[in-house]
């Protein structure tokens, strides 16, 4: 079997036993199922990333029909590079879901959270891998719709308004993508990605295809949560069992971001975005009002989760700040932080699901002396704060660098200056984490809660520590992540 | 005056996205918002559907009789973001039925209340 069919198999297998999941609904078995859908994505995935590394693009089309009347799959390195993320996360997040979704979720709705998380990765592999827009435009739906309802399943009757609350403004978001790809359609006669980016340069300069551009970013940003279009996240992490929010947290993002990608320099092309439209200023500034903002938020907050889901807004200004710099090294340090931070913060909301299997809550005054009874969730939690943060041997340091880096060369000292001032600020907040868990002794326990209180299962342990050990092995070798993005964000600037 | 009447259809687009629009941001109650919200996603399938009307053209069935054609992908595509729209008020509306459950009411504040009191 030739590899190229792979990418559609990749995804198609998830939605095929999405509703297999629903008949089965013992849900021990649902996890097996579930657990070798997720690993062996992640192995198709990695054969497809390898592949493309050494012979370039891979096309498919779908049903034959060649493009641009079919719909085709393509898979160049950027998207290959971005299903690697979304196939890890979704398999670590999954072999640690076990126990703890057991705990946050009720019993006799376990196997639909499965069903959801497999549609979703349904629609996270959709999105990646499609080369045609209006099919995007589904699996985005797909993905989004999945994860309202994998929100809504938290135990918390906050967890539904959150659910809500994200289902409303998605949808807007999503509407006004489809407004967007209406507009391209009637200038150009076309959906496909490919086909779009030869015919857009003649019709650059009509009001349509500025409309079509402002409504598919403002479209794009209300689903990855730029600032200030971030309303939904806070809740939506906060009341979600931890397993969606690490799932959520670290891949949706970063698959929206990758559209966003797509539509700026792949579709319009870098040149007409930025240099004619300058649309890098507004992203420049709305990625600095997001890391301060978020990261300052981040500090008052009293619940964990709450705190991370700030945090991951003032992520998502870094990446953002990357693209903005419109540089090799500024798009290098947006892409590789996709990664990087995919994996700190699943890690650190894996945290939060030990923590909370173990102390029923993960608000920061019930958490007091907890470092006592978990040191190896705690030890995990510290080291992926610390690559939150950005200190070197982690992971979190090299997109620190080479997003400084990118400043320098701009010779914008300034914002080298505010890129480490949001440093500090998360050097604040898990700081706070930290003393209280480590530093702080409870009151006295009755002796029966006591019992309770102890390490988290290896189920959980091992898939967290595989994490931990990827941010600290990805921040001392750097060569495949970075190597990785560098080639992307030189093929994305056009210079190869 | 030929400016307005000529594009009718894009003007009541454009009124129904707004209505939608309003009412989902300005309406407190979560039922009413959804129905915004379908009003608003409407008006964009009719946006679509006009995008591909040509005057004089036919359903794109080959015959000698017809120079002028239709584009049928419009449709087909709208056909598709329908389906999308029926599962988003859906799931909207079982949400909504769940939150009454739990808070016993339909009215943002009053939910918003709840939740600042514990």
């Amino acid at each position: 079997m030739s590899t190229s069919h792979l990418l559609i198999l990749q995804v198609v297998i998830p939605l095929i036993v999405a509703p297999l999941c629903i008949l089965i609904r013992k849900q021990s078995l649902v996890w097996y199922v579930v657990l070798a859908v997720s690993w062996g994505t992640l192995y198709s995935a990695y054969r497809l990333l390898i592949r493309v590394l050494a012979d370039g693009e891979i096309v498919y089309f779908l049903g034959g029909w060649a493009a641009p009347w079919g719909i085709e799959y393509r898979l160049d390195i950027l998207n290959a590079f971005v299903l690697m993320i979304v196939a890890s996360i979704g398999a670590i997040v999954i072999t640690f879901a076990k126990c703890s979704i057991i705990k946050e979720v009720s019993e006799d709705r376990v196997y639909l959270f499965y069903t959801a998380y497999l549609l979703n990765l349904t629609g996270l592999y959709g999105v990646v891998v499609t080369g045609d827009v209006f099919n995007l435009f589904v699996f985005i739906e797909i993905s989004s719709l999945s994860s309202y309802a994998m929100i809504s399943l938290g135990r918390e009757r906050q967890a539904l308004m959150a659910a809500y609350r994200y289902l409303i403004l998605g949808t807007i978001g999503a509407t006004f993508f489809l407004i967007g790809i209406g507009f391209l359609y009637a200038m150009t006669g076309t959906l496909n990605i490919a086909d779009l980016r030869v015919r857009i340069p003649d019709l650059e300069n009509t009001r349509t295809i500025i409309t079509a551009l402002a409504f598919l970013t403002v479209g794009i940003s209300l689903k990855f949560a730029l600032f200030p279009l971030h309303g939904w996240l806070p809740n939506a992490y906060t009341y979600a069992p931890s397993v969606v929010s690490a799932f959520l947290a670290s891949t949706t993002t970063k698959v929206f971001i990758y559209v966003l990608l797509r539509i700026l320099f792949t579709i319009f092309g870098a040149t007409f975005v930025f240099d004619v439209l300058t649309l890098d200023r507004i992203f420049l500034v709305s990625a600095l009002l997001a890391i301060f903002s978020g990261s300052i938020a981040a500090i008052y907050q009293t619940n964990v989760k709450r705190m991370l889901a700030w945090s991951s807004i003032a992520q998502i200004g870094y990446m953002i700040l990357g693209i903005s710099l419109v540089s090799v090294t500024g798009l290098l340090a947006g892409i590789v932080h996709l990664f990087n931070h995919a994996i700190m913060k699943a890690a650190l909301f894996m945290c939060m699901g030990c923590i909370f299997y173990r102390f029923n809550s993960v608000k920061l005054e019930d958490l007091k002396g907890v470092g006592r009874y978990m040191p190896w969730t705690m030890a995990a939690f510290i080291i992926a704060g610390l690559s939150l943060i950005g200190i070197p041997l982690t992971v979190g340091f090299i997109s620190k660098w080479y997003l400084i880096m990118a400043a320098l060369e701009r010779d914008w000292w300034w914002l080298a200056f505010a890129i480490l001032a949001g440093s500090l600020l998360a050097v604040v907040y898990i700081w706070r984490v930290v003393e209280v868990t480590c530093f702080q002794t409870a009151a006295d326990q009755p002796e029966d809660k006591k019992i309770r209180m102890k390490e988290a299962p290896l189920s959980m342990l091992i898939p967290l520590w595989i994490l931990i050990i990827a941010n600290i092995y990805f921040g001392v070798n750097t060569e495949l992540t970075v190597d990785v993005a560098r080639q992307s964000a030189e093929w994305l600037l056009g210079m190869k | 005056m030929d400016y307005i009447l000529g594009q009718y259809n894009y003007w009541v687009v454009i009124v129904l996205m707004m209505m939608g629009f309003y009412i989902v941001i300005a309406h407190n109650n979560l039922v009413q918002k959804l129905i915004g919200l379908n009003i608003f996603q409407v008006s964009v399938f009719i946006l679509y559907i006009s995008l591909s009307y040509l005057k004089g053209g036919t359903a794109p069935i080959y015959s000698e009789a017809y120079t002028a054609y239709t584009s049928p992908l419009p449709h087909v595509l709208i056909l598709t973001a329908i389906v999308v729209g029926i599962a988003t008020t859906a799931l909207g509306l079982a949400l909504v039925v769940r939150i009454h459950k739990a808070y016993g009411s339909i009215e943002e504040d009053q939910i918003h209340k709840m939740d600042q009191d514990t």
